[in-house]
């Protein structure tokens, strides 16, 4: 099955993230394939590319990274929740005239849209909030 | 339980978080507007706390928050037109019917599964 997740809960603030990462392996282990994970209300920090947890605890940026590195599962987030909390990549930082951004590749800001789309493309969307 | 028919659709959004107290509601229904944006049809049920949405007379309040008064109000031009609250909720805070900004229609929470079946996808807030 084509899965994609719906992440809403800040790392190390909420379970979602974590389980959303459990969920993930466990269905990409079961031989499914997972197309996307959008990241939403306070989920969008799990974007954030200085997140610098102590060594002992999950990397959940990390995590997301591998995600995408070794299963190809695309990172969206969503523009509008993103930029009010100040996570900015690149470009939006320079647009908005801020030294520094917050997020890089392979997460990607992106429209609200892309999640309804997700929604009518996938077979299960799953939400994960806190 | 009443006789109208409950909805079906493409996409049910359900809000169980009152205005003000965290940015749930407003991103929740950001995201309705956008799936209807998108063509899909839309049906919104406010749940717990979420009926608090429903109130009249919200503003943005002296913190400043922005109201999500003004959204609510837009929800008809996206042609949000079905939106259900549990009746039990609203009467949990004092409220009646007369007391809400929009028509909305009371269901018992004995038919949130008939809800919940009639869509194709659920996104909660």
């Amino acid at each position: 099955m084509r899965y994609a997740l719906l992440v809403q809960g800040a790392p190390y603030s909420s379970q979602a993230s974590h389980s959303a990462l459990r969920f993930a392996s466990a269905l990409l282990a079961r031989g499914h394939r997972l197309e996307c994970v959008f990241f939403y209300h306070e989920g969008v920090y799990n974007a954030a590319r200085l997140a610098a947890p102590p060594q002992d605890e999950p990397h959940l940026h990390d995590a997301w990274c591998a995600l995408n590195a070794e299963h190809g599962t695309q990172l969206q987030v969503c523009i509008a929740a993103a930029l009010r909390r100040g996570m900015l990549d690149e470009r939006e930082a320079s647009r908005h005239g801020k030294h520094g951004h917050s997020v890089e590749p392979p997460f990607e800001l992106t429209g609200l849209g892309q999640l309804i789309d997700l929604g009518q493309s996938v077979d299960r969307l799953v939400t994960f909030a806190p | 339980m009443s006789s109208h028919a409950l909805a079906t659709g493409d996409l049910l959004v359900i809000l169980r978080h009152a205005p003000h107290g965290s940015s749930w509601l407003r991103e929740g229904l950001d995201a309705a507007l956008v799936a209807a944006a998108f063509g899909q049809s839309v049906t919104l049920l406010f749940q717990s706390d979420g009926v608090l949405a429903l109130a009249r007379g919200q503003q943005a309040g002296p913190l400043g928050q922005k109201s999500t008064a003004p959204t609510l109000d837009m929800l008809a031009m996206y042609d949000i037109e079905s939106l259900f609250f549990v009746e039990d909720a609203l009467a949990s805070f004092g409220l009646t019917q007369q007391d809400l900004q929009l028509p909305a229609s009371g269901i018992p929470v004995t038919a949130i599964p008939e809800l919940l079946a009639g869509h194709k996808q659920i996104l909660t807030f």
